[in-house]
């Protein structure tokens, strides 16, 4: 497909004899709403370390926006419009989110090596980052409070905060309700609900309501390698699928 | 805390140097030296503090530049100012060459190297006799007046003067750089270096970038000591000097400014009238200092005070 944004084409990663991807070839086109299933240990999150840069792959390539990136370091594909979030929060404890968001606008805006002038002097940043907060629906005080002291739906929040500060082309969210107490989990739905259409979303996700509410597309991945492709309704028939699921809750 | 208190901390701390000038005139030898320390744990801050690398060996890049710049007042260019750049210089050099070897590996492995470098230019420092004057130290240093006017005297008046400028001039410039976006960059990979590799910053560039502008400021301290003293020993190269400055700096409280200073002004001081008190014991009391001041929570002595500070004002 001439118009996807982010390709893996027979991608690959051993740990000493453990396959944990297997051959996956993917595809996102722009403005993708996919999601990316599959049971515990199917190698989601080694696949998304693999996409960024995190880990490097054993075979196969990625692509992104067109170019092959498989050689790039993280940071030199992450200025290229992908970006993603944690699964676990990995957020900066002693920084408040409205720091948090700045460094990371800083760092889109290639400012980040700039030392003979305060940050405080870079009034659109700070602007941009209370924006940014406000329309996550944020609040003031907890913006403006160490990361630290958050509650852990605020924390998830910021997560995803600091990945739209790249404004990224290409967004891979890694779980990003997991955790989260039904009470606080609105705002980040919703926030995920309100992602901009031009930027290509890859979920990775445990939650099936969540999935079958936002992917237009679904991949299954099992034991490192791609199960099942299609539209949620065929995948929800798929007895494979199915089995791959109930055979989890078996063992577990 | 409000900023007028906050101002008003820092002019009682700088003008505290100015009153000691006056006040104390038969120690401004003692408080030259305090400054180049405060100077040396400043620049340890910045690397450690801030971007979250700890070494072992800061020593090496205060050695430097001391070597530096008192072989260069040897050699017959006794300028300061062009002495000081001129440390600065060199252990910029060897800082920005041993980063990449620094950096390499993990945490511990990066300590282990600091160290190593450190112990192999104090022992090259000792071999090479003939540059360095080996055990017997550097003689010679003869220093020019600083801009042709202020003659370094016998009192120590010029060199107290010198050292508190300098000091203060590069404290203005540290609190620039970490005010900066370059400055919370490298708290975002002291805090998470993961997430900040996910934002896309080169962090080892970052790393290499804060590494060698530590070594600048710590070779500069080290050429005000050979130039105030007009004399190098290997001392300034020795382990405990490394050891020392991180002590002061875990003392006066990490990640701050201020802190890193206080810290070095307190342990001279203790280390000055505790060892006259009981020579052999000083260590002892240092080290209760340091076990209340973990057990007091984080942040130094400027942590604790903060803490205090905030307590008292709330009510």
């Amino acid at each position: 497909m001439s118009t996807a944004v982010l390709e893996t084409d027979g991608l690959t990663r051993h740990f000493g004899g453990f396959t944990a991807v297997d051959k996956v070839s993917l595809s996102l086109s722009a403005g993708a709403r996919h999601a990316l299933i599959g049971p515990n240990g199917a190698g989601k999150t080694t696949f998304v370390n693999l996409l960024t840069g995190a880990l490097s792959a054993s075979a196969g390539t990625v692509r992104l926006l067109g170019q092959d990136v498989t050689a790039l370091p993280q940071h030199k594909r992450i200025k290229r419009g992908l970006a993603r979030t944690f699964q676990i929060n990995q957020l900066f404890a002693e920084l408040t989110p409205l720091e948090a968001v700045s460094l990371a606008i800083a760092e889109r805006e290639g400012l980040s090596a700039r030392w003979w002038k305060p940050l405080s002097a870079h009034a659109a940043i700070a602007a941009e980052a209370r924006a940014l907060l406000d329309g996550l629906r944020m609040p003031a005080a907890d913006a403006a409070s160490a990361t630290a002291g958050l509650p852990y739906g605020r924390q998830r929040l910021l997560e995803i905060a600091l990945a739209l500060a790249l404004k990224p082309r290409v967004l891979l969210l890694d779980e990003p309700a997991a955790g989260v107490p039904p009470s606080e989990s609105r705002e980040i739905l919703d926030s995920i609900a309100a992602l901009p259409r031009e930027v290509a979303v890859l979920l990775i996700e445990h939650d099936m309501d969540l999935v079958f509410r936002f992917a237009e597309r679904i991949t299954v991945l099992a034991q490192g390698a791609i199960l099942a492709e299609g539209e949620p309704a065929a995948i929800a028939a798929d007895p494979r699928v199915k089995e791959a699921y109930l055979g989890e809750a078996a063992h577990g | 805390m409000s900023a007028a208190l906050r101002f008003a901390l820092q002019a009682l701390f700088w003008g505290g140097w100015a009153g000691a000038y006056f006040a104390l005139p038969e120690y401004l030898p003692l408080l030259a030296q305090i400054a180049i320390i405060a100077l040396f744990v400043l620049s340890l801050d910045l690397l450690v503090g801030y971007a979250g690398f700890v070494t072992l060996g800061h020593a090496a890049f205060f050695g430097l530049g001391a070597y530096a710049a008192g072989i260069l007042a040897q050699q017959g260019w006794g300028e300061p100012i062009s002495g000081l750049l001129f440390g600065a210089a060199v252990a910029a050099l060897v800082g920005l060459l041993t980063a990449p070897l620094v950096l390499r590996g993990g945490d511990l492995t990066g300590l282990m190297v600091t160290l190593g470098i450190a112990m192999m230019l104090f022992e090259a420092a000792n071999r090479m006799a003939w540059l360095t004057g080996g055990a017997d130290g550097l003689q010679g240093v003869e220093m020019w007046e600083i801009f042709g006017v202020w003659r370094f005297d016998l009192f120590g008046r010029t060199a107290f003067v010198y050292s508190l400028t300098v000091l203060f001039l590069l404290y203005l410039l540290a609190r620039l750089i970490v005010s900066s976006p370059f400055g919370l960059a490298l708290r975002g990979i002291k805090g998470n270096r993961r997430r900040m590799e996910a934002l896309g910053t080169p962090v080892r560039a970052r790393l290499v970038a804060v590494y060698t502008l530590s070594a600048a400021y710590a070779g500069i301290a080290g050429a005000l000591l050979a130039q105030t003293t007009q004399f190098v020993s290997l001392d300034v190269l020795d382990f405990h000097r490394s050891a020392d400055a991180l002590l002061m700096l875990v003392l006066g409280g990490m990640g701050s400014l201020y802190g890193a200073m206080l810290g070095a002004i307190v342990f001279m001081v203790a280390h000055h009238a505790l060892s006259e008190l009981t020579p052999q014991f000083w260590q002892f009391w240092i080290g209760i200092a340091l076990i209340a001041l973990a057990i007091a929570g984080r942040g130094g002595m400027l942590g604790l005070a903060g803490r205090l500070l905030a307590r008292w004002g709330g009510r």
